[in-house]
């Protein structure tokens, strides 16, 4: 029964890693090229020139293709949110509910509202109306972004709420420190503006793929001018939400930033690792033995993390075996506070099910936070509740190689794309971007690294973040639903076989009108 | 009622309209076709599904208690 339950939690991770990654194959170009295709049809209305207007209908097309095969596919999140992870659900009430049914009202009444003014309004409602539904249409899909964004980001980051022991619910108490926490705002910014990049250096590699065939000069070369200007601002400014994004782990999620950087003993003024080959598990223990080569920077993981060059930044070891000198704890220490919790509510399930109301009102007052003790045990013990199911420190530690290569792949493929977005920025000012075919081949095989970049950034996310469901409260094995691993599998291989086909139906209509191109309407 | 007409008959005009956009509400309809009826109905069992409140607090209460 147990071992078919572990099963069951792997197999429910594998299928909601699954379904996320498909679903964030088409997520991004929808939020980045939303914006793109509004600023040509502005320039339409601006200049009344057809050839704008043209321009803008080719886009337009292939952000139908992408929106149609996209819509819909994260409905199975939701799906899963019941049906795989029903403790956690229950155990998060409407702190996570909240954010996403005012997703969904984004959704529904912004984005497909004015999405049909934007393909169907053509010649039949005004120019600024449709102009003014286009960009509603872009925002809508961004302010969509946000909520699910807040969501997961309380994931990450707990605030804003108090455990009601009675209905076994965690109760928002702050709105606004759930929508507006600093990793939520951090994780909005960096995800639509890696999003908008993504779809920038799409429409560049379009563009491009048109510059090497000799076809569509002028809409290739004017689309360049606009994407590759708003992939440059966007790509910089992911960088930068990047860098804080690394500052605000390193306070909430310290085991994250020290898997990232396969950091195993802490120090001050530690070195950021460009690059470097790790040893296999069994031999990495320490610092000293954790990689094959590597190349450091020195200081620059302080100055990232703490904004200072002598900084302390805990290693893995540090977090687990704790370091008294920096105030951190054990991971003993945290797993027996969070087992007195466990402890606690077994009492309180006890004396509820003998009518012992003494008992249980000793308890309450130790989940209320207005009472001295109900403080004291909320921040010193409930902080811990979920280290309580742990069994060994270890579990603890994600995985280290995973992180560490895909931060490398996302930050390494960032940087690549800030070069290659001012490359065919300046090259295209200058009118000779069609005889540097060097780069245009490159900005073509830029598509594909974006998506892969992209993917990283979200595994360095969700994985740096295991065994946790919700940080430091609830791990993956108690948030799971206990349904039989068989039903996970079958689920798992008819998702694959869906969402490859979607794919496989995207890239094939999307190459199509690619080779179409732009109509003469 | 004049309003209400012309908005109906822009929805009717612009899905009569649709080229590509017929085959991607075939992808659309199959894919919630599967999702909805296939999927949601076969493999899908809401666990607290039925449950009042109270129930749904114990269950979960039980399921957050290790046995030993």
């Amino acid at each position: 029964m147990l071992t078919d339950y572990l099963s069951t939690v792997d197999w429910s991770r594998a299928q909601f890693a699954l379904t996320a990654i498909y679903h964030w194959l088409f997520v991004p170009l929808t939020l980045g090229l939303g914006p793109l295709i509004a600023i040509m049809e502005t320039l339409y209305v601006r200049t009344g020139d057809e050839f704008w207007r043209r321009t803008t209908k080719f886009w337009m097309r292939l952000f139908g293709v992408n929106f149609a095969i996209g819509v819909a596919t994260g409905l199975i999140l939701e799906f899963e949110f019941g049906t795989n992870w029903s403790n956690y659900s229950h155990f998060v009430g409407d702190i996570f509910g909240a954010p996403l049914a005012i997703e969904g009202i984004f959704a529904f009444f912004l984005e497909s509202t004015f999405i049909a003014v934007m393909f169907f309004g053509w010649g039949k409602v005004s120019k600024r109306f449709h102009l003014t539904a286009t960009w509603l249409t872009a925002i809508g899909a961004n302010l969509s972004a946000w909520w699910i964004l807040v969501a997961n980001a309380w994931m990450q980051y707990p605030v804003g709420c108090e455990f009601n022991l009675e209905t076994v619910r965690n109760e928002m108490s702050s709105f606004s420190e759930v929508a507006l926490s600093p990793v939520a705002v951090n994780k909005f910014l960096h995800t639509v503006t890696s999003s908008f990049t993504l779809a920038a250096l799409f429409v560049v590699g379009v563009s491009a793929w048109y510059l090497l065939r000799g076809r569509e000069k002028r809409m290739a070369t004017k689309s360049i001018a606009i994407a590759s200007l708003f992939g440059l601002i966007s790509a910089l400014a992911t960088a930068w939400s990047g860098d804080q994004s690394g500052a605000i782990a390193a306070r909430t999620q310290p085991m994250k930033l020290a898997a990232m950087e396969a950091l195993y003993d802490g120090e001050h003024g530690a070195p950021l690792t460009v690059i470097g080959l790790l040893r296999p598990e069994d031999e990495r223990s320490s610092n000293d033995d954790a990689f094959h080569f590597k190349v450091d920077i020195p200081k620059l993981l302080s100055v990232m993390s703490f904004r200072d060059t002598e900084a302390f930044v805990p290693g893995i070891n540090d977090l687990i075996k704790g370091n008294a000198e920096q105030g951190i704890l054990s991971a003993e220490e945290k797993m027996a506070r969070g087992r007195a919790v466990i402890a606690t509510l077994a009492r309180y399930r006890q004396a509820r099910d003998e009518g012992d109301t003494g008992t249980m009102q000793q308890i309450e007052e130790l989940f209320d936070a207005s009472t001295p003790q109900g403080e004291h045990f909320l921040r010193e013990y409930f902080a811990y509740f979920g280290y309580g199911y742990l069994e060994t420190p270890q579990q603890l530690v994600p995985n280290v190689p995973l992180l560490f290569y895909s931060f490398r792949v996302m930050v390494g493929a960032g940087c690549l794309f800030i070069l290659l977005l001012a490359l065919v920025w300046w090259f295209n000012r200058r009118e000779r971007l069609d005889t540097k075919r060097w780069l245009l081949h490159a900005a073509v095989w830029c598509i594909p690294l974006a998506y892969l970049a992209s993917q990283a950034g979200w595994i360095v996310a969700e994985v740096g973040r295991q065994p946790w469901a919700i940080q430091g409260l609830m791990p993956v094995n108690v948030a799971a639903s206990k349904i039989p691993s068989g039903s996970v599998t079958t689920t798992f291989i008819l998702f694959l076989v869906l969402f490859t086909a979607l794919l496989i139906a995207e890239v094939s209509i999307l190459c199509r009108q690619i080779k179409i191109g732009p109509k003469n309407e | 009622m004049e309003m209400l007409r012309k908005i109906a008959r822009f929805y009717i005009d612009g899905f009569r309209e649709m080229t590509l956009g017929r085959t991607l509400w075939a992808i659309i309809l199959l894919k919630l076709f599967i999702l909805f009826a296939v999927l949601k109905l076969f493999f899908f069992p809401d666990l607290l599904a039925g449950k009042n409140p109270e129930e749904r607090a114990d269950y979960v209460l039980e399921n957050l208690i290790p046995e030993n």
